[in-house]
């Protein structure tokens, strides 16, 4: 019998990015004593890799910035699919959390006044992004891990133990949570990745917070960790996602050399006034601005170029349109076969700013192109095509609390859904992250003290048994020959621009793949064996899959990170629809079952905030507000 | 365009192990982590690597490279002949987990004992500081906490007994980077020598010759905290910071 770890927590955070640190730190603050579990090591989640900024309307650049406009940029950048409550209280709260960060030790870049210096991103009517060159995930990651550590500090002086109240399990992978007979969340099973040990930690409040997808894309800008874990682990226990079909693709992925294609070129190149251009040395981006936006943007390169002096009487360029417009955009480009030598096009600030400005600015871009391409971006265009790079679908969450739709799970960051609707504006994650981790942190610290739970033995013995199924299969199949073959599917069939014929054809390739994936097998010790750890994460990334493919077949419309080539249009009567993915029967082989769910109407203060007839491009007749107010 | 290169890689745990002859295919642009990772997917499905970013943000991919500490997925293949034997092994300072998997912990258990950021009575939201005040400390927040100088230091590299009395390069780095926070009212010096063992620093600067990064550790944050150890108030920025008010230096802080 393998010996298995048994702890108790008040509230167990599945995830040590952005979000899983501020859930942590809140639910601690709360007087929870709160465990988080991470697959990496302490302060190295994805979101170090965060780089542009942390969008909030602390208007320390152009006081004329306030939430209402935050919050309408963001119903905008996602054309209206956003849960509005999500929208709404993301951009009142941002600014406190980002002075929060400030008051734990974090240094953003300044202005003149000694305030926290504001970006220009794409989709932001103002600068609004606070950031540190070009490092700010890493910059917020490192805050909340100096907090948490502030906070071990005191239960130290305290208790005489760092880890009392709050206790960090690094390189430690949940494989399911736990349910007990009425339903709960009662625990999570983990196994320790150095050792290959089990642990079971009772708890009755979970806090998802995974982070993304991208890992089943061949081109991504994700790293391993992406694995859709969190995802998988809900509608496994039972909770359901929404809007799973739309993904973004980022406009800026490297392209060359092959093993760095899908690495990140951060949008602030563009932000601070980077261009676009087609290898005839045009600006193409002119070409490309949609009826919806076409206020909005300038029309000529003149006009763009007095924005970025000038913002209140010019509009902005249109290498800021949000990033579904501009990831499209290069498509076009490089098919119409007027692309860069690798197959993307160029991406230009040499000629922008002066050499020691974009060092200044830029300095991990600058770094990085050096490093990997040989390419110093000071004196050449860098050559950039699209990525993926962000899932805007995931678990369906009460706004207020982040409660997912089971009793004891929580969900924030990029694991949930809702917020970003059908694009994700370039900042709206790190303060998305900062607010909702802390409202779920809240919100399970309340659930935690009404509830108490015990974790029936059946779910850890059936757990385990999932855990070690692939050393017991003899002569199955390489994990890393399947996965590869995933990435494949997806990145061809499931990609950027999606269809129905190709839709169909990646869900029954996905069926192939789910049979395949049960009959991986390994061999070896359990200690650190990275073999054993993809055969278990291929189980969550084939379920995900599933519901992109499924849903993006579902969806008749194109809208934001969701391109139908055969219903290019948007459809008002499709915006009012949420689609929602559910396990149709529990466990690995229980199919997605896929429901259409009619959005709540947008409250009449909120809808109030736009013109007519800004709404009139997106809601159906009878959703507009009536023409008297 | 691709060749076929040979790798001898570190292989074991528990303390024993041995260099392992590998032929691995290499591509254009490639780097150490990418024939790492193909060994993986190829003939090594079990060899133990940490890696997540692969863009050199996340600093977990840490070991040495024909001897020199790097981070592997920076290290690119075109910079060794294709002929040459590229040798792989895990970070020396710190105990073998298994194969290029080390046990880092010794740098966590440091990083508790410093004494956190405390900005004072100032309110969230209230902060003051002007870009170049804060520049010095944002040099060093840039660490991704690789590790590598903490691996390269000779102070620890083969003295197992100096670990409980040095917190290295990083963690003295960290002293630094709060003492001229321009917001931070805690005094760190005393620990700074008596704790964490800036005196054995003998300024060799290994340590900024192997940051991923390009932090001036040596230059910009240890022979500055030395010169304030001894009370000369030496860094031109944070002098002026005192002259004008901006730093409060309470009384001494203990160590956490
Ligand atoms: C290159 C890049 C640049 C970006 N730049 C920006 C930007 O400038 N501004 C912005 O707003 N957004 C940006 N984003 C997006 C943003 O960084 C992410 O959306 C965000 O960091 C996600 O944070 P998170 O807290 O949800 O999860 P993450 O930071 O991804 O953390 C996920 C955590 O969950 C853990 N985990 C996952 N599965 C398991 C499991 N099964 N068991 C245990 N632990 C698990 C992981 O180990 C990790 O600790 C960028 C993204 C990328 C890739
Ligand atoms: S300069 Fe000091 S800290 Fe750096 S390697 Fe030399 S002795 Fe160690
Ligand atoms: S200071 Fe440099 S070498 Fe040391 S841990 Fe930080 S990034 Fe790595
Ligand atoms: S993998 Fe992140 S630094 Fe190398």
């Amino acid at each position: 019998m393998t010996e298995i770890e048994r702890l108790q927590y008040d509230v167990v955070v599945i995830g040590a990015g952005g979000a899983g640190l501020r859930a942590a730190i809140e639910a601690r603050l709360q007087g929870k004593k709160t465990a988080i579990i991470s697959k990496s090591l302490f302060g190295k989640a994805h979101t170090v890799m965060a780089e542009g900024g942390a969008a909030a309307a602390m208007g320390n650049v152009n006081a004329n910035d306030n939430w209402q406009v935050h919050f309408r940029d963001t119903m905008r950048g996602g054309k209206f699919l956003n849960n509005w409550r999500m929208a709404e209280l993301h951009a009142k709260e941002a600014p406190d959390r980002i002075w929060e960060l400030e008051a734990w030790g974090a240094i953003f870049d300044r202005t003149k006044e000694g305030k926290i210096s504001q970006r220009n991103f794409g989709g932001h009517q103002y600068p609004r992004l606070a950031h540190v060159g070009d490092r700010t995930g890493l910059e917020l990651i490192r805050t909340c891990q100096q907090k948490i550590v502030s906070l071990q500090q005191e239960d130290y002086r305290e208790f005489g133990d760092y880890d009392a109240k709050l206790r960090v399990f690094a390189e430690t992978t949940v494989t399911r949570l736990l349910k007990d007979a009425e339903g709960k969340i009662c625990g999570v099973f983990a196994y320790i990745r150095e050792t290959g040990k089990f642990v079971v930690i009772e708890t009755p409040a979970v806090v998802l917070a995974t982070g993304g997808i991208g890992k089943s894309f061949k081109v991504t800008s994700n790293s391993w960790e992406y694995t859709g874990d969190g995802h998988a682990l809900a509608l496994l226990a039972g909770a359901s996602l929404i809007n799973m079909e739309v993904v973004q693709f980022h406009p800026t992925g490297m392209v060359w050399p092959p093993s760095v294609k899908g690495i990140l070129v951060t949008e602030s190149v563009r932000g601070d006034g980077g261009v676009l251009k087609n290898s005839d040395g045009k600006r193409f981006m002119f070409d490309y601005v949609p009826d919806v936006f076409k206020d909005q943007y300038a029309t000529t390169e003149e006009e763009g170029d007095r924005w970025y002096e000038d913002a209140d009487n010019n509009r902005r360029p249109p290498e800021l349109l949000p990033r579904d417009e501009v990831a499209r955009a290069i498509n076009s480009e490089v098919k119409a076969g007027r692309g860069s030598p690798h197959g993307g096009v160029f991406l230009d600030i040499a000629s922008r700013l002066k050499p020691e400005q974009v060092i200044k600015r830029l300095p991990s871009m600058h770094h990085q192109f050096k490093e990997l391409a040989d390419v110093d971006i000071t004196a050449e265009p860098m050559e950039v095509g699209p990525t993926c790079h962000y899932v805007m679908g995931g678990v369906e969450v009460d706004p207020d609390t982040a409660a997912a739709l089971i009793p004891g799970l929580f969900a924030a960051g990029e694991v949930s859904g809702g917020m970003h609707g059908s694009n994700r504006l370039g900042g709206n994650s790190l303060s998305d992250l900062l607010v909702f981790g802390r409202r779920a942190g809240e919100g399970a610290a309340e659930y935690a003290s009404e509830v108490t739970v015990t974790v029936p033995e059946s779910e850890v013995e059936a757990a385990m048994a999932e855990a070690l199924a692939p050393y017991d299969r003899e002569g199955g199949e390489n994990p890393y020959a399947v996965h590869q073959e995933l990435q494949q599917t997806m990145n061809d069939l499931v990609g950027i621009i999606r269809r129905e014929e190709e839709l169909e054809q990646a869900i029954e390739a996905l069926g192939k793949l789910r049979e395949r994936v049960a009959n991986v097998s390994v061999q070896g010790g359990r200690g650190y064996h990275p073999g054993w750890h993809l055969a278990l994460d291929l189980r969550n990334m084939v379920l995900v899959s599933e519901c992109v493919a499924k849903a993006a077949l579902e969806r008749q419309e194109s809208r934001g990170g969701h391109t139908r080539d055969d219903y290019p249009a948007m459809s008002p009567e499709w915006r009012k629809v949420n689609l929602v993915c559910r396990l149709a029967s529990e466990g690995a082989d229980g199919f997605v079952e896929l429901k259409r769910q009619e959005m709540e109407p947008m409250r009449e203060d909120l809808i109030g905030l736009f013109e007519v007839d800004e709404l009139k491009k997106y809601l159906t007749e009878g959703e507009l507000p009536s023409e008297e107010n | 365009m691709g060749y076929k290169a040979k790798f001898r890689v570190w292989r074991g745990d528990g303390g024993e192990g041995e260099l392992k002859d590998y032929t691995v295919e290499v591509n254009e642009g490639e780097v150490v982590l990418d024939a790492i990772h193909r060994l993986q997917a190829t003939e090594a499905p079990d060899l133990a690597v940490r890696w997540n970013c692969k863009a050199g943000k996340c600093g977990s991919c840490s070991a040495e490279v024909n001897g020199r500490p790097r981070l592997m997925c920076m290290t690119r293949m075109s910079t060794f002949e294709e002929d040459e034997t590229v040798t792989v092994t895990p970070m020396r300072t710190f105990p073998v987990i298994r194969d290029l998997v080390t046990d880092v912990s010794y740098n966590y258990e440091k990083a508790r004992e410093v004494p956190s950021f405390d900005g004072g009575d100032v309110k969230p939201g209230e902060f003051r500081m002007q870009q170049v005040d804060v520049e010095r400390s944002q040099e060093f927040r840039k660490c991704i906490e690789c590790f590598l100088c903490n691996n390269t230091c000779h102070v620890i590299r083969d003295h197992e007994e100096n670990k409980e009395h040095f917190a290295g390069p990083r963690f003295l780095m960290r002293v630094a980077e709060l003492e001229m926070h321009p917001a931070d009212v805690a005094d760190r010096r005393q620990i700074a020598q008596d704790d964490f063992g800036l005196g054995y620093c003998n300024i060799t600067k290994c340590c900024t010759d192997v940051c991923p990064e390009h932090i001036k550790i040596t230059d910009n944050a240890l022979i500055p905290m030395k010169e304030r150890v001894v009370g000369r108030r030496y860094d031109p920025l944070v002098w002026l910071g005192s002259k004008i008010g901006v730093v409060k230096r309470g009384k001494e802080t203990p160590k956490a």
